[in-house]
């Protein structure tokens, strides 16, 4: 029962604030909804029983990520966005296509089959995570590292001030 | 009420990918639009998660764990091309990128 009333709280809740992400006009605005729809989804997680993800994504995506983005967002210094005009048959055909892809997801979701409720296993913790991570999957773990070398080298080197540019 | 079963989870996760999709097409602000980005990746981890959990197997969290770091890796570099674009052109507006060289 408590389950419920959590899983639609966090629902609606991270629903309403992905949808104001798109309608502000303010860029800041903007993300700090982000925030809150984020956290929201880390609530979703802990109703699945998935601790540890949660616990990122609120650290990685809530803390550092959006921190990220609304550092740019004031470096930049962006101010309401002026009004442009819009393009309404442009706007139309993207809630024509938005509408058309959920129909589809609807239709493959709806052709799953209703499983007898969640298969009983041990909460998964940590230690489970992380003896999984490191048995089968240590490789694509170690070029994760490699990625996020990667991410540091190109981002020092695109915002290097220079003077030949 | 019902039981919250793999499907509901499934189709909050497909509202979710819409509300980024729809932002992605419609806004014209390139942070926006990178905001949705996320939004549409968090969207594709709720449904690992979610299908994780209801099958008793852990190999989604892992993959939604490698989602949450290339993420990360991929926030900073598109934030640090956006830093530069800004600095040639002092706009965020997809219109106005309209040169691959300078």
């Amino acid at each position: 029962m408590a389950q419920t009333i959590l899983f639609y709280l966090f629902s609606a809740v991270m629903l309403f604030c992905a949808l104001m992400v798109v309608i502000n006009r303010n860029p800041v605005a903007s993300a700090l909804c982000l925030v809150v729809s984020l956290i929201m989804l880390a609530g979703l997680f802990t109703t699945l029983n998935a601790l540890f993800i949660a616990v990122v994504q609120v650290l990685v995506y809530a803390g550092a990520v959006m921190v990220l983005f609304l550092f740019i967002v004031m470096l930049l210094d962006i101010k309401t966005e002026i009004r442009r005009r819009l393009n309404f048959l442009a706007v139309a055909a993207c809630f024509v296509a938005v509408i058309g892809i959920f129909y589809k997801m609807y239709q493959g979701i709806a052709s799953i089959p209703v499983s007898r409720g969640p298969v009983p296993h041990a909460t998964v913790d940590v230690k489970l995570l992380g003896t999984e991570l490191f048995r089968n999957y240590l490789l694509p773990f170690e070029i994760t590292s490699l990625i996020l070398l990667v991410a540091l080298i190109g981002v020092v080197h695109l915002c290097k001030k220079e003077e030949t540019l | 009420m019902s039981v919250i079963g793999l499907h509901h989870y499934l189709i909050v996760s497909a509202l979710l990918f819409c509300i980024g999709l729809g932002g992605v097409m419609i806004r014209r602000n390139v942070l926006i639009i990178y905001m949705c980005l996320e939004i549409m990746l968090n969207a594709g981890s709720l449904a690992l998660v979610a299908f994780s959990h209801f099958n008793g197997a852990i190999n989604g969290q892992i993959l939604v764990f490698f989602v949450i770091t290339v993420a990360a890796a991929e926030v900073a570099l598109g934030l640090a091309i956006i830093v530069a674009y800004y600095r040639l052109k002092q706009s965020t507006h997809v219109d106005d990128m309209t040169s691959m060289k300078f």
